[in-house]
C-alpha cells in the first residue's frame, strides 16, 4: 500500500533527493569535526606539557649531588653559590606576603560583596562593578609599582625609615590584597546571589531586620561559596608575581618580620631567569623545582575551591 | 523577679529600634568598604601623574648651542648632517663599533638624534622632583637648584613632562632623557599578533566542540575540567614551561634557524614568537571560557530552526551560532588579550630582552615589551627611570583602556538582536 | 483505511527519554496531501511524538525510540539513514516563531543555498514568499531584519523558509498558539493552500483549530496509571468531533476532561 511520492516537480533546481534516505558521506563535516575535537583537546597537551616539563627538570634539579629532596622541603638557606637548597626562606615569603594580602582582602571582598549583593541600590551596583572589574584588569606591573612608589614610601614615613625597609613584604603584601579584592568579592557575591529567594523570604517573614537576614541567614547559607572564594584569593596571592618581584626584595630571607624585604617563590624565579640564564645551570634546573612547588600547591587549593563551588551547587540547584 | 515589671510590648519595640540601628550602621561600614576600593583606584592613578610630570635638574656635559651647524639647533637638523656630526665628534671607533651594529642609512631620523644627544650632550639628569613637591615644595625645589648650579654652571631647572609624543615614538636607551618605549610597544604589538593568530582559533574552536560537539562522556568531562584548571595555573608557570618548550626545545622553529631565518641579532629561542606562543598558552583558557558562555547564549531554537531545514551541526554552527555569538566571543577575547598585553612575569621567564634598542622585524626577533620595560625602569635605583616607568605605566593604562572600551562597543554595536 | 496514500506509517512506536517512556504503542498512518491534527491534554506526547517524524528528538540528550516509522518505504530510524537527509525532506515549524536574526531574503534563502540549489534564488524566494501569502507584506523590505516583522507574519516567514526547500512533509508544534486570532487565521489559510502540495501534521490545543483546519485527526491520551501517552484514536476529523467512538474522545472535545 505504499507508492514511492517522490515527485519530480518537486526537485527544481535543487540536487535530486537521494531516495532511501542513505547516509551521505560529508567528508568536509568529519574534518571540521576533528579540527575542533582537536582545538578541545589542545588544552590537554598544555597541562601534559607542565606536568611533564616541571616533573623533568625538577628530577633533574633533584639527581645533582649538591640537592637533596628533604634538605630541600626543611632548609632555611638558599644560596645557591652555596649549594644550599632549602625552599623555607622562599615558602616563608610567599606564605608572608599571602597573609597581609588575605588580611586586607578577605573583610574588604566580603564586605563590598556583601554590599553589593544585599544592599547596593542597582544604580550603585551599576557603578560599582564596573569600577571592580577595572581594578581586576589593571596590570600586576602597574601594582608593583604602586607598592614600590606610593606604599612603601608610606610605610617608611608612618614607622620611621630604620624599621621599614626599601623592599618589604608588608607593602608588597598590602598591595596584593587590593589586586585580589575584586576576586573575593566578585565569586563571594556569586555565592550570596545564589541564597535563594524563598529563604530570605522566610527570614523577613518572621519579623527579621536586614541585617539578621543578612548575617543569620544569606551568610551561613553562602558560607561555602565564600570560603571557595577565600581558598581562589589565597591560590592567586600564591601565584603573584610582579608585585612581590618589585616590591618584596631581592634575595631569600627567612624573617617573618614584615618590614624586611624577602624573596618569594615567584619573585625569585623571576629574579633568576632576567638574563640569559644558561640552560645547563643548577639556576635553571632549581626553577623547576620551584615552579613544580608553585603548581602543585596553586593546583590543590583550585581543586578545593572548585570542588566547594560544585557541592554548593547541589544545595541549591 | 524583675521579668515581670517589663512591658512586653515596650522591650520589643526598644530592641527593633536597636536592631534597626545596628544595620545603618552596618551599611555605612559596606559602603566604607566600597569607597576603599574606589580611593585606592584613585590613588594609584594619582600616583602615576604624580610622578609623571614635575621639575627635573638637568646638567649637560656640552653646551647644545655648540654643536649647532650654521645657526641650526640639533633638532632641526636632518639625518644626514647629524651622521656627519657624530663622525666628526665621535672617535672612529666608537662610530664604526655604531654603524656595525646597525647601519646608520637604515637608522631613522630619531634613532640618530638620540645618539646625538646620548654620546655628545650626555645630558645628565642630577636631581628630579614628583608633581606635587614641584607644585607644592617650590622653595625646597629652588634652593637645590642653586645649590646645584655652584658646582655645575650647566645645569637647567626645567619642568619636564616624562611622558611626551617624542618618547613614545623614540627606541629605548640608556639614557633616560632620551629612552624611548617605541621598542617596547611594537614589541608587545608583535607579540600580541602571535598570542591572537595562535590562541583565537584554537579558543574558539574549542570552545565550539564543547557546546555544540561534545558528548557527555568523560574525555569531554576532562577537558573541560582541564580548561577550568588551566584559567588558575598561576602565570608564571606558563612563562617556565615556554622557557622549556618554545625557547629551548623548539628553538630550530622559534629561533627561525628552520625556516632558514636567521636574524644576526638572535641566535637563540627568545624570540617574539615564544613570547607569543607563551602568552597564547597562557590566554588560551581564558578565551575558550567566554566564547563557550557567549555560545551558550545563543538561543536553542535557532539551532532548531536550522535543523528542522536539513541543515547539518556545521553548516548551523557557521552560519547561525558562531555570527550570534560573535559579539560575546571578541568581547571575551579582547578582554583575555588585555591581559595577555599585561602580562610580565612570563616573559621575563621566556627571556625579554634587559636592552634593546632595535625595532622587533619580525616573529624571530629578540623582543622586550611595555611591562617589561615598566619593570626594568621600576627596578633601577635611580629616581628618573620611575618617572619614566610611570610616563611608560600611563602608556599601558591608555591602550588597555582603549582595548576595553573597544571590547564595550563591540557588545554593543553587535549585540543579539533577540 | 483511507483512500488517500499513506506517506508516514508508525509501527509500534514508542519515545523515550532516557529511561522515561514518554510515548507508547503509536501506531498512526499519516495521509499524503492531507492535513492532520494532533491533539491531545498537556504532557501526553503530541510533540514528542511530531519530533519523532524528523528526527529532530534525538537532539536531546537521551532521547531514542523502538519501533518503526516507515517514510516512503523507508524506515526513517534505520542505521543507514541520514538525519539530516530526514529533516531536509520532513520539514518543520516550532511553537514560537524562530526566524533567523537575518534579512527575511535570507531567512528563506539561507536553506536552499546549503542544500545547493540550482536556479535563481530571487525567484526562488519570491515564489516561495507567495506561496505563504506573504510576499505582498514583505517585498519592499526583503533586506530588513526578519525580526522587524510581527510575530504572525514571523510564523507566516518560518512557514516560508521550511517550503523553501520543498520538503514533502511538514510538521507543526502549535504554530498559532503564540499568535493573536487574525495571525492564527492566516495561518488556517495558508495551510488550506498548501495541502495540495504538501503534507501537513499539525499539533494544536485548539479544538476549533483542529475541527476547521484538519482532515483527518488523532486524539492522544495518557494511557491510564502511567505517565506515557499513546494515540486513543485516529480518523477523519468530522467523525471525531461529532462520532467519536471513544469515550475519553468524546469528553475531551466536547470540553468536558479533566
Ligand atoms: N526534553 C525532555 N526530556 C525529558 N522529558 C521530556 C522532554 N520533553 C518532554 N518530556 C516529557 O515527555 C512527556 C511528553 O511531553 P511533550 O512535550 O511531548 O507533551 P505535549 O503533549 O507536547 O505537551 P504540551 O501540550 O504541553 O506541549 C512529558 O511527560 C514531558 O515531561
Ligand atoms: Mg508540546
Amino acid at each position: 500500500m505504499f507508492e514511492q511520492t517522490v515527485s519530480t516537480e518537486n526537485n527544481n533546481g535543487f540536487p535530486k533527493k537521494i531516495d532511501g534516505l542513505k547516509k551521505k558521506r560529508r567528508w568536509s563535516e568529519f574534518i571540521i569535526q576533528m579540527s575542533l575535537f582537536l582545538a578541545g583537546f589542545f588544552s590537554i597537551f598544555t597541562t601534559l606539557g607542565i606536568v611533564y616539563t616541571l616533573g623533568k627538570e625538577a628530577l633533574l634539579f633533584f639527581k645533582r649531588p649538591e640537592v637533596d629532596l628533604i634538605e630541600f622541603l626543611t632548609g632555611t638557606q638558599w644560596q645557591p653559590h652555596i649549594a644550599e637548597f632549602g625552599i623555607l626562606p622562599l615558602a616563608s615569603a610567599t606564605l608572608l606576603t599571602t597573609a597581609i594580602a588575605m588580611l586586607i582582602a578577605i573583610p574588604l571582598g566580603l564586605t563590598v560583596a556583601i554590599f553589593l549583593s544585599e544592599y547596593a541600590t542597582l544604580k550603585m551596583r551599576n557603578t560599582l562593578k564596573p569600577i571592580l572589574e577595572l581594578l581586576a584588569g589593571i596590570p600586576t606591573i602597574v601594582y608593583g609599582y604602586f607598592a614600590l612608589t606610593f606604599v612603601t614610601p608610606i610605610l617608611r614615613d608612618i614607622f620611621g625609615k630604620d624599621v621599614v625597609n626599601i623592599y618589604n613584604t608588608s607593602s608588597a603584601g598590602l598591595v596584593m590584597g587590593i589586586l585580589i579584592l575584586p576576586l573575593i568579592a566578585s565569586v563571594s557575591e556569586d555565592a550570596l546571589t545564589a541564597v535563594p529567594r524563598s529563604l530570605r523570604e522566610a527570614a523577613y517573614g518572621l519579623g527579621a531586620t536586614k541585617n539578621e537576614v543578612v548575617f543569620k541567614v544569606v551568610l551561613p547559607a553562602a558560607l561555602s561559596g565564600i570560603s571557595a572564594a577565600v581558598i581562589l584569593g589565597i591560590s592567586r596571592a600564591i601565584g603573584e608575581t610582579m608585585i612581590v618581584a618589585v616590591a618584596a626584595g631581592a634575595g631569600p630571607n627567612l624573617t617573618l618580620n614584615p618590614f624586611k624585604g624577602a624573596e618569594t617563590m615567584t619573585g625569585h624565579i623571576v629574579r633568576i631567569s632576567s638574563g640569559d640564564l644558561s640552560y645547563d645551570s643548577i639556576d635553571y634546573d632549581s626553577i623547576f623545582a620551584i615552579g613544580l612547588v608553585l603548581f602543585l600547591s596553586t593546583l590543590i587549593l583550585n581543586i578545593i575551591s572548585q570542588w566547594i563551588v560544585r557541592r554548593f551547587r547541589e544545595v541549591y540547584e | 523577679m524583675k521579668f515581670n515589671s517589663i512591658d512586653p510590648k515596650n522591650s520589643f519595640a526598644d530592641n527593633l529600634s536597636a536592631r534597626t540601628r545596628s544595620g545603618k550602621t552596618w551599611q555605612l561600614m559596606f559602603l566604607l568598604a566600597t569607597i576603599v576600593a574606589i580611593i585606592t583606584l584613585t590613588l594609584l592613578m594619582i600616583n602615576i601623574i604624580n610622578s609623571v610630570f614635575g621639575y627635573a635638574i638637568i646638567d649637560s656635559k656640552v653646551d647644545p648651542a655648540t654643536l649647532a651647524v650654521d645657526g641650526i639647533s640639533i633638532e632641526e637638523q636632518s639625518k644626514e648632517q647629524l651622521v656627519e656630526l657624530l663622525r666628526a665628534n665621535l672617535s672612529k671607533g666608537a662610530f664604526n663599533k655604531m654603524e656595525n651594529e646597525k647601519s646608520f642609512t637604515d637608522r631613522s631620523w630619531s634613532e640618530v638624534l638620540s645618539v646625538v644627544e646620548e654620546r655628545l650632550l650626555k645630558f645628565d639628569v642630577l636631581k628630579t622632583w614628583n608633581l606635587w613637591d614641584s607644585l607644592f615644595k617650590r622653595t625646597d625645589v629652588t634652593q637645590e637648584y642653586t645649590a646645584i648650579l655652584e658646582e655645575n654652571p650647566n645645569a637647567q631647572l626645567k619642568f619636564i613632562s616624562w611622558l611626551t609624543w617624542e618618547r613614545v615614538v623614540r627606541p629605548q636607551s640608556s639614557e633616560p632623557l632620551t629612552a624611548g618605549i617605541r621598542t617596547a610597544i611594537l614589541g608587545s604589538l608583535w607579540t600580541i599578533v602571535i598570542t591572537i593568530i595562535f590562541a583565537f582559533p584554537i579558543g574558539v574552536g574549542a570552545a565550539v566542540y564543547l557546546e555544540e560537539y561534545a558528548g557527555k562522556n568523560w574525555v569531554n568531562r576532562v577537558i573541560q575540567t582541564n580548561i577550568n584548571n588551566l584559567a588558575g595555573v598561576p602565570s608564571i608557570i606558563y612563562g617556565i614551561l615556554g622557557l622549556a618548550i618554545f625557547v629551548r626545545t623548539l628553538e630550530p622553529l622559534t629561533s627561525g634557524s628552520l625556516l632558514g631565518f636567521v636574524d644576526p641579532t638572535t641566535a637563540n629561542g627568545r624570540t617574539v614568537l615564544s613570547a607569543g606562543l607563551t602568552l597564547g598558552l597562557l590566554v588560551l583558557p581564558l578565551i575558550i571560557i567566554n566564547s563557550q558562555e557567549a555560545i551558550r547564549s545563543v538561543p536553542q531554537s535557532l539551532r532548531h530552526a536550522g535543523y528542522g531545514l536539513g541543515a547539518t551541526k556545521w553548516q548551523i554552527t557557521w552560519a547561525h551560532v558562531l555570527p550570534n555569538a560573535l559579539p560575546g566571543i571578541l568581547t571575551g577575547t579582547i578582554l583575555a588579550i588585555s591581559r595577555a598585553i599585561g602580562e610580565t612575569a612570563p616573559l621575563v621567564v621566556v627571556g625579554a630582552s634587559t636592552a634593546i634598542s632595535f625595532d622587533p622585524t619580525s616573529p624571530f626577533s629578540k623582543f622586550t615589551t611595555l611591562p617589561i620595560q615598566i619593570y626594568q625602569w621600576t627596578a633601577r635605583p635611580q629616581p628618573e627611570w620611575q618617572h619614566l616607568a610611570g610616563a611608560a605605566i600611563l602608556v599601558l593604562l591608555v591602550l588597555l583602556l582603549s582595548l576595553n572600551a573597544a571590547a564595550i562597543i563591540a557588545r554593543n554595536k553587535l549585540s543579539r538582536k533577540f | 483505511m483511507f483512500e488517500n496514500d499513506t506517506i508516514i506509517e508508525t509501527r509500534h512506536l514508542n519515545i523515550y527519554y532516557g529511561d522515561f517512556k514518554a510515548v507508547t504503542d503509536v501506531e498512526l498512518k499519516i495521509p499524503a496531501k492531507r492535513i492532520t491534527a494532533i491533539i491531545g491534554p498537556s504532557g501526553c506526547g503530541k510533540s514528542t511524538l511530531l519530533r519523532a517524524f524528523n528526527r529532530m528528538n534525538e537532539l536531546i540528550p537521551g532521547s531514542h525510540i523502538d519501533g518503526e516509522i516507515i517514510f516512503e518505504g523507508k524506515n526513517l530510524y534505520d542505521r543507514d539513514v541520514d538525519p539530516v537527509e530526514v529533516r531536509y525532506r520532513i520539514g518543520m515549524v516550532f511553537q514560537r516563531p524562530n526566524p533567523f536574526p537575518k534579512s527575511i531574503y535570507e531567512n528563506v534563502a539561507w536553506a536552499a543555498r546549503i542544500h545547493g540549489y540550482k536556479g535563481s534564488l530571487d525567484e526562488l524566494v519570491e515564489s516561495t514568499l507567495k506561496k505563504a501569502a506573504l510576499w505582498d507584506e514583505v517585498k519592499d523590505i526583503l533586506k530588513q531584519s526578519a525580526l522587524s516583522l510581527s510575530g504572525g507574519q514571523q510564523q507566516r516567514l518560518c512557514v516560508a523558509r521550511a517550503l523553501a526547500i520543498q520538503p514533502e512533509v511538514i510538521l507543526m508544534d502549535e504554530p498559532a498558539s503564540a499568535l493573536d486570532p487574525i495571525a492564527t487565521l492566516k495561518i488556517e489559510e495558508l495551510m488550506q493552500s498548501l495541502k495540495e502540495n504538501y503534507t501537513i501534521v499539525i499539533v494544536t490545543h485548539n479544538m476549533q483549530q483542529a475541527a476547521r483546519a484538519s482532515d483527518y485527526t488523532a486524539m492522544m491520551m495518557l494511557t491510564d496509571g502511567t505517565r506515557s501517552g499513546t494515540v486513543i484514536e485516529f480518523d477523519e476529523t468530522n467523525k471525531i468531533f461529532t462520532r467519536p467512538r471513544d469515550k475519553r474522545t468524546e469528553d475531551y472535545v466536547t470540553g468536558r476532561f479533566g
